[in-house]
């Protein structure tokens, strides 16, 4: 019987496909436990807070999101790459202080200030991809050992040029009309006030995904991740696929860095600490396995989403912001729990 | 001198050629003497045992070695290769026992894995799709669906794919490491039946193994390794599946395991006895085959009966 099976031309439809429902199909993408939560927080934020639900608010919401969204994107395509970086968060405030205090520090121009944080922040990025292929030393490990240098650099250097724990406002400094034009200005749609960065967020988020769905360097993405060895047998640049990772974990540290001091005009050298577990977080709600080869740029965007709706929206509700990290870490687990039940439901499926 | 190369290739020259290759590893000898060809629309079976010198012969072959003695020519020209990527740019490839696939990703992304097909930056996903369900299904494979994780194919099925994958970027000789090694009875048939596909498609294809049951149905030529040396070479007409088990057995050693057996006395007599019967059964008329030559009985049948084998392959002696 089965052999004949085998042996007949294959009909247009194979009747082995037909059985594969729509939800099941819905279900078996990476995405599905980000939807899914981001629905639910939605709807509880939606029913508990009233503020939560105009347009404004909203717009607010997702500004917050947005800055854990431009660096959850880069974060879950090295994830999927199969490598994490620690030094992601601290490395969003190395930037900004670089970038505002050389241009204090050495009066130039701001956007002088803005391209010298740019080829730090990059450099950071080469250096943990460089280290983590030459030497095969786990990321884990070596962004371990970034996240701590840049920590203390933050600190360190920012007391010891400005005597101060934050960096000085350059709000009078030159080209400052122009970067803050470009980097956290705002526009105004029906009524409701929509910050750049929201737009940023979702044309880095696009970007991701067509990278990583159509292009040749998002199938190395996913085989540098999935099968270090194997996509090397085959041709795969294994080494400076991971080193470009890094790399442009790096040029959206710069960029979120420079959103936040440019809407700030100063920035605290503590600040960042903590965010690579966010943006690490993030990107599992959305999808990618900790252990690389699989992941999805649209759900860990959906993560970022659901971190700011529920940093808001407990605001809104009038809650103890205290209890913040507390719903975090429910919320980690509960989705993450969905996604394995639901991978292990989409896989006896087939 | 070219032209009549050119005329030859078509009938003669063999695409892959070693002429008494041997390795050197310092003072390890790896491999000494070894005569193998295998021309297109052939299959070249190298048979042996675990440490037989098998994957030296591949590594010599696949452009990972050079041999330290011998020659090696591909279509009649001597060649020294640098690098796998050379070899396969001469069209060998080697199909690895691990298949440098990657489980998590579609099958159609690690068909094209390496040398995607583009179309201005983006890649050309209905081409490549398309493609990759033609190739497998001109293997005989019909695939459910190329956008499912090639982890979830059965190991047949993605050694299938990883064969089709290198016949599709040009492969004229494939080298087969193992390719029933992991795999149960079906399976096996199912893999032996796209070495057949391939020989069809005129490759030479080089199939490594340790057994002779998948190796006869599917051979054209046998070359049997021990200990770095070769113990045999037969045209299929020469030799019968039970000879050719005899000789991987080593049916000499098996028969003074048996004698030792018999005269430790007690339950291991027992076994001594079975042991007897089984090498009586492979039809060994004990002999010790230093060249060969004295292992060629009267020529065996044309085994149409396999039981894992394709339906009878009369063999056509070069």
């Amino acid at each position: 019987m089965s052999d004949t099976i085998e042996a007949s031309p294959p009909p247009m439809l194979d009747e082995r496909v037909g059985r594969k429902s729509a939800l099941s199909r819905v279900f078996g993408r990476p995405e599905a436990g980000s939807i899914a939560g981001a629905i639910i927080i939605y709807l509880f934020f939606f029913a508990v807070a009233p503020s939560f639900r105009n347009a404004s608010s909203f717009s607010s919401t997702l500004y917050v999101s947005s800055t854990y969204g431009l660096m959850v994107a880069p974060v879950a395509l090295l994830m999927i790459g199969g490598e994490f970086d620690l030094s992601a968060g601290v490395a969003v405030t190395s930037s900004a202080l670089c970038a505002s205090i050389f241009s204090y520090e050495f009066t130039t121009n701001v956007w002088v200030g803005v391209l010298v944080a740019l080829a730090l922040s990059l450099f950071v990025g080469f250096l943990n991809g460089w280290l983590v292929v030459k030497t095969g030393i786990p990321s884990f490990l070596v962004t371990l050992g970034m996240f701590f240098m840049l920590q203390g650099l933050n600190l360190a250097l920012t007391q010891t040029l400005t005597n101060q724990v934050a960096s000085p406002s350059i709000s009078n400094i030159q080209g400052f009309a122009s970067a803050q034009h470009v980097f956290a200005s705002s526009f105004t749609v029906g009524g409701v006030n929509i910050r750049t960065s929201i737009v940023y967020w979702i044309v880095v988020v696009a970007i991701a995904t067509w990278i990583l769905l159509r292009t040749r360097v998002g199938n190395w993405i996913f085989s540098v991740g999935g099968s270090a060895p194997s996509a090397r047998a085959v041709g795969v640049p294994v080494g400076r696929m991971k080193i470009g990772l890094f790399m442009s974990v790096g040029l959206l540290a710069w960029f979120t860095g420079m959103i936040t001091l440019f809407q700030f005009n100063t920035i605290q050298s503590g600040q960042g600490v903590g965010n690579e577990f966010v943006y690490i977080i993030a990107a599992v709600v959305g999808g990618c396995l900790l252990t690389g080869g699989y992941g999805s740029a649209v759900g860990a965007a959906l993560g970022a989403l659901i971190f700011g709706m529920v940093n808001q929206g407990i605001v809104y509700a009038g809650w103890d912001p205290d209890w913040f990290t507390f719903f975090v870490g429910a919320l980690l687990l509960g989705v993450i729990l969905f996604n394995t039940y639901i991978r292990r439901r989409a896989e006896a499926n087939r | 001198m070219t032209s009549t190369l050119e005329n030859e290739k078509q009938t003669a020259t063999p695409l892959v050629r070693l002429n008494k290759a041997g390795k050197r590893y310092g003072n390890v000898i790896a491999l000494s003497d070894i005569d193998l060809q295998v021309g297109a629309g052939e299959v070249m079976c190298v048979l042996g045992d675990n440490g037989a010198g098998k994957s030296t012969l591949i590594k010599i072959i696949a452009g990972l070695h050079q041999p330290s003695a011998g020659t090696y020519e591909v279509e009649g020209e001597a060649v020294s290769f640098d690098s796998p990527r050379e070899a396969l740019d001469r069209g060998i490839a080697t199909v690895y026992q691990d298949l440098a696939v990657v489980p998590l990703m579609s099958v159609w992304r690690n068909f094209f894995l390496g040398n995607e097909v583009r179309k201005g930056p983006q890649m050309d996903i209905a081409f490549m799709k398309k493609t990759c369900k033609d190739e497998m299904l001109a293997m005989g494979i019909d695939l459910r669906d190329v956008e499912q994780p090639i982890g979830t194919l059965s190991g047949g099925e993605r050694q299938c794919v990883a064969i089709s994958r290198a016949v599709y970027f040009g492969a004229k000789v494939l080298i087969l490491d193992e390719p029933t090694a992991a795999l149960g009875v079906k399976q096996s048939g199912v893999v032996l039946k796209y070495i057949i596909q391939a020989r069809e498609r005129g490759l030479g294809v080089i199939f490594i193994t340790h057994n002779p049951h998948h190796a006869y149905p599917v051979g054209d030529r046998f070359l049997l390794l021990n200990r770095g040396r070769s113990i045999g070479y037969y045209e299929k007409s020469q030799v019968t599946r039970e000879e050719l088990t005899g000789l991987m057995a080593g049916g000499g050693e098996l028969e003074a395991l048996s004698h030792e057996l018999e005269a430790a006395g007690g339950a291991a007599a027992g076994v001594a006895a079975a042991l007897g019967e089984e090498i009586g059964g492979l039809g060994l008329t004990h002999d010790d085959n230093g060249d060969g030559t004295s292992a060629a009985g009267p020529p065996g049948p044309p085994r149409a009966s396999g039981n894992s084998g394709p339906p009878g392959t009369p063999s056509n002696p070069a």
